[in-house]
């Protein structure tokens, strides 16, 4: 079972490490882990795609709770929430398939960053879905290089603002 | 007025309350250590710095402040590991300061640079590295605050050599407020309702109590707890004396060494009551075939702790001091003397047993130290055969008299710890109950007890072996003794003592027992006790590893 966890934590050199260390000590497993400021300089949101069962899940949350840098930790993907990530692909191109590819990416929104002769890199923002049918597409023109963002997400509602977690 | 940071530390320091501090110099900690030389907090000089880490530990477990020790930077710092290691284990508030090198070094491979912050990340609840003077104040305030409140633990701030020197404004700040640190001490009162409804109804409890009860001082709470209850009580390892050991009503400790009795009535219980206690699998045994029957109430200030290794079924997070209160003041207790008929029955068929033939015997040492000691001693067990034969004669009856590395079992604490209670309390009696294996870890300390001028006792259970460890080949590797034997190169512990002006004595006979241990006990200054005692004896009873906690062996004589 997969599971989105949006971290707010303390930002500070280290942090990132402090998160991770747990994961590997316990054995837990990422699948992705995105990170950025917030609104607010002194705090980031992480947002943390973990698999496991839910009695994994609660230790998950519970430890990471423990950290003293974490200042609130969620499980979002218990609640309606959107979640997107960014992916850069470079694929194949000739003087035959150019046109197709092109009008494709548009098609499956996609946007062209830069394009050459022979390849052309497309942006392409999106949830998993979009990612995946983004992929299958792509593949039949030779697929070279993809690079992902982890997937960020925040939910319908509005979370605890920042200014609540001053004193 | 401005100040330099090695002052500051040592200002924020008296005001944290600190009496005395465990280290080591170097070249990382020599402005620090210029302050050290006002002489305005007691300082012990150590002969290793883990030494220094496990004395903050017992100074810790002994007084419930935490306890202070001192590295400089690489060397030093990773020296300071394995104390760290175990306090972090067991949930031991101490704050220990390393030297680092000069904030523009880090990272470059420096001289004695090591990256203590990632070094010691996962075995601390926190650390700090100060870059900048102007926080130190604040870092040291944070520092003391996160290692003494919520579940307790080690906290390391790191603190390069130039943050030392540098000056800024002293600010004492007042107040501590860690937006990402704030643990629950209260119990929810709807939950502790719950509990009291389940024990109303209960016909087999048993309470089971760890070192969180020690931790937050709430032997008082328990005792009342267990008095109005009239239920049954074991305690872990680092439970034992938060409720007196001598009183009926306890049923002294459980798990992998624990009474058989116990452990029976642990397996057959209908209700747990867990408090301050992890469920660790040296108590649990087989965790699936773990309490079977029972509903299990958990209170513990860590909700990480909750739900770890068993499901509970009415758990309660908060200081269990606070809990107790709340449950003491509603609880309503079944009568249960036939399950106190059952677990008498259990009593009277597995009483603690052993054979005598003439040597002492390990278990008669213990029970020795026991009579000798009076109820304020202290004693430090370090880790093996005799730990657990000390957890099993010695009824402990009061909070903060033992002393020992349960969770993570570090070989050599027993004696570091010792000192580190001793310079709490300076006019108690404090024993440190020692195997001829751990003893050689940190036996260098013999320096520091000369020097700091403490009366330390130190008793060598001297079986002429890793008895532990023995014990497993014996029984689990048909006898194949592989690297157990220390005999051949142990020293004469007697001379070695003398080598320090220590007062020793050697001791091998029975009879000679007891008066060697009153005239080691009324003999001012440190003394070292030798006590040869039978090679192959093992611990019993004793649940294998995997097995279910009451499928003992050695239960019957
Ligand atoms: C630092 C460390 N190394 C190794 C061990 C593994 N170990 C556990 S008990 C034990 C034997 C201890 O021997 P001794 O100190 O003589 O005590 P005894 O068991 O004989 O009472 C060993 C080696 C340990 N717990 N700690």
């Amino acid at each position: 079972m997969t599971h989105t966890i949006s971290v707010l934590v303390e930002n500070k050199a280290g942090v990132l490490a402090r998160v991770a260390g747990l994961f590997s000590a316990r054995a837990f497993n990422i699948d992705s882990l995105a990170v950025g400021e917030t609104e607010d300089p002194t705090v980031s949101r992480m947002t943390i795609v973990v698999r496991g069962d839910d009695r994994t899940l609660e230790q998950i949350i519970k430890q990471l709770n423990r950290l003293v840098d974490v200042i609130r930790v969620r499980d979002i993907s218990k609640e309606p929430f959107f979640d997107r990530q960014l992916m850069l692909i470079r694929v194949g191109l000739d003087g035959k398939s150019r046109e197709k590819l092109l009008k494709l990416a548009q098609d499956l929104g996609a946007q062209v960053v830069d394009a050459h002769q022979d390849n052309a890199i497309f942006e392409l923002a999106g949830d998993q879905k979009k990612m995946d049918g983004m992929l299958e597409a792509m593949k039949p023109f030779g697929i070279r290089e993809v690079v992902r963002t982890g997937r960020i997400a925040l939910s319908q509602k509005t979370e605890v603002t920042l200014k609540d977690l001053k004193e | 007025m401005k100040l330099k940071g090695a002052k500051i530390l040592m200002e924020c320091l008296i005001r944290e309350g600190v009496e005395v501090i465990f280290g080591y110099p170097g070249g990382a900690n020599l402005p620090t250590f210029d302050e050290i030389y006002e002489g305005k907090i007691k300082f012990i000089l150590v002969r290793h710095e883990q030494g220094s880490a496990f004395m903050a530990d017992g100074y810790a477990r002994a007084t419930g402040r935490p306890g202070v020790c001192m590295a400089t930077s690489g060397p030093g710092a990773t020296n300071l590991l394995t104390g760290i290691a175990s306090a972090y284990s067991d949930s031991i508030p101490i704050v220990a300061i390393t030297g680092q090198v000069r904030t523009w070094l880090i990272g470059n491979d420096a001289f004695q640079e090591s990256d203590v912050i990632g070094l010691t990340r996962p075995i601390t609840k926190h650390n700090f590295l100060v870059k900048d003077v102007r926080d130190l104040a604040r870092t040291v305030r944070e520092a003391f605050h996160i290692a003494s409140t919520g579940r307790p633990g080690p906290v390391l701030i790191d603190l390069p050599v130039n943050v030392t020197q540098d000056e800024t404004e002293f600010e004492w700040p007042e107040k501590v407020f860690i937006r990402g640190y704030q643990p629950t001490v209260d119990g929810h009162p709807g939950q502790i309702k719950k509990a009291a409804d389940l024990i109303a109804k209960c016909k087999r409890p048993v309470i089971y109590t760890g070192g969180g009860v020690n931790l937050s001082g709430a032997s008082q709470e328990l005792t009342e707890f267990v008095r109005k209850t009239g239920f049954p009580i074991t305690m872990t390892l680092l439970g034992l004396g938060a409720y007196p050991g001598t009183d009926p009503l306890s049923l002294g400790m459980l798990g992998m060494h624990g009474h058989a009795s116990t452990n029976h009535a642990v397996q057959n219980c209908d209700l747990l009551i867990a408090i301050g206690a992890r469920f660790d699998d040296r108590v649990t045994g087989k965790i699936e075939a773990f309490c079977p029957k029972a509903k299990i109430i958990h209170i513990d200030i860590d909700p990480a702790s909750i739900s770890k290794n068993v499901v509970v079924h009415v758990p309660i997070v908060g200081d269990v001091k606070l809990v107790l209160r709340g449950l003491n003041d509603i609880v309503q207790a079944p009568d249960v003397s036939e399950w106190w008929a059952e677990i008498r029955e259990w009593q009277k068929k597995y009483p603690l047993w052993y054979k005598e033939d003439g040597s002492i015997k390990p278990q008669y040492l213990c029970e020795a130290i026991y009579r000798a000691a009076g109820k304020d001693a202290i004693v430090a067990a370090d880790v093996g055969q005799h730990q657990m034969w000390l957890a099993q004669y010695y009824r402990f009856d009061y909070a903060r008299t033992f002393l020992t590395s349960g969770g993570l079992g570090a070989m050599g604490y027993a004696f570091p710890a010792a000192i580190g209670a001793q310079a709490a309390y300076p006019n108690r009696l404090v024993i440190a109950l020692v195997g001829d294996g751990g003893f050689q870890m940190t036996m260098n300390e013999l320096s520091t007890v000369v020097q700091s001028k403490l009366p330390v006792k130190i008793v060598i259970m001297d079986n002429k072996c890793l008895g532990m460890v023995r014990q497993w080949q014996e029984l689990f590797y048909k006898k194949r003794y592989s690297q157990v034997f220390l005999d051949e190169g142990s020293p004469d512990f007697v001379k070695l003592a003398e080598s320090y002006r220590v007062t020793a004595k050697r001791v091998s006979k029975k009879d000679d027992l007891g008066p060697a241990l009153k005239e080691m006990i009324a003999t001012p200054g440190p003394y070292l006790l030798h006590v040869e005692v039978t090679v192959e004896e093992n611990v019993y009873p004793m649940v294998q590893a995997g097995r279910a906690l009451d499928d003992m062996i050695g239960s019957l004589s």
